[in-house]
């Protein structure tokens, strides 16, 4: 394939917010309140929107009647490239709220950027998608403040969210090959350029929200890669079943 | 155990469809605070595009007309229709109002 760099890169990002909305999607009718039930489902159509719009791009670069659906719906766990963060469990509400916050500070400083690439799609995708992305993340950070600086039990739960997920955001600042060639011809991000600036937002918003920022040092990759956590093959069980059981099906 | 502890109060939501209309009633929802009704109401009522602008009331500071006072409220004025601006004979100069 001629963009082979190009097509890997899109699925870098798009795959993030397809992962994401599926985790999501799983809290529609489960969420601890009707309202936040609909804004988080909200946030997950906001996500499968932008990665509807990447998948159709890549779909098109592919060629060979390739299709968005093909992309989301039938490729082997291995050929995912979203980091783990992404895939981490619904377990509680402080976990569903940590995974956001610390996905979305890093989402909006990296289309912030997309934004002004010399690739048109991309910036015109990033675009559209930077108003949904900065509202995601004053969700989560409202919540983070809230569960944080609320009751005894809230706040355990937030902390101890922050500290399990803590391990995951490191790999999002690692740059694969494919990251690394299409920083260099200019059209991706370099996202190691704002490492600094997010642990700083990051540590910010922990610290108004009375938490303790985590200290650890060893962290987990290797999603960008397509080496996933346990979670990732009931993901995919889940979010391909259709498919795979009725090929080609449409509704 | 109160129930006041697992409840968050109740507001009531305003949304404008479009500027120059005004606000209408749009419904309820649970909220432990302004910041965060409004937040509720943007995704509750707002995520099909119907409104540019919301308000949110705690509805413990509304009024409301008791029910049971109906007849001594709004039935002396049915039958006074002349109370409608509509007896008046306008010159024809004015062409609308």
């Amino acid at each position: 394939m001629k963009h082979n760099h190009l097509y890997n890169y899109i699925l870098t990002i798009a795959d993030n917010s397809l992962i994401l909305a599926q985790r999501l999607g799983e809290l529609c009718g489960h969420g601890p309140s009707l309202e936040t039930d609909i804004a988080l489902t909200n946030i997950s159509l906001d996500l499968l929107g932008q990665t509807r719009s990447y998948y159709q791009y890549a779909a098109k670069l592919k060629g060979e009647d390739s299709t968005e659906d093909d992309i989301a719906f039938l490729r082997i766990e291995g050929d995912y490239k979203n980091c783990l963060l992404v895939e981490q469990p619904n377990t509680h509400f402080g976990y569903v709220i940590g995974r956001q916050f610390l996905f979305d500070v890093y989402h909006f400083m990296l289309i912030e950027k997309l934004q002004h690439s010399p690739d048109e799609t991309l910036a015109a995708i990033a675009k559209k998608g930077i108003k949904e992305v900065s509202y995601h993340k004053r969700f989560s950070g409202d919540w983070v403040k809230r569960l944080g600086d609320g009751t005894e039990e809230s706040k355990k739960k937030m902390q101890d969210a922050i500290d399990d997920l803590w391990r995951f955001t490191d790999e999002l600042f690692y740059m694969t090959d494919v990251e690394k060639a299409m920083a260099k011809e200019g059209i991706g991000i370099d996202v190691s350029t704002f490492k600094e600036k997010y642990y700083e937002e990051v540590s910010e918003v922990l610290k108004e929200a009375a938490l303790t920022v985590p200290e650890n040092k060893y962290f987990n990759k290797g999603g960008k890669e397509g080496i996933h956590t346990e979670h990732m093959g009931y993901i995919l069980a889940e979010l391909q079943y259709m498919q795979r059981t009725y090929p080609n099906m449409q509704w | 155990m109160s129930e006041k502890k697992k409840n968050w109060p109740l507001w009531e939501i305003f949304v404008r469809s479009k500027n120059g209309l005004e606000h209408r009633h749009f419904g309820s929802l649970h909220a432990a605070d302004a910041e965060m009704a409004m937040e509720n109401a943007r995704d509750v009522y707002t995520r099909r595009n119907e409104g540019v602008s919301i308000w949110v009331v705690e509805s413990k500071n509304i009024t409301a007309s008791n029910p049971d006072h109906n007849g001594e409220m709004f039935e002396p004025a049915q039958d006074k229709v002349y109370r409608h601006p509509t007896f008046y004979h306008l010159p024809d100069e004015v062409k609308h109002m």
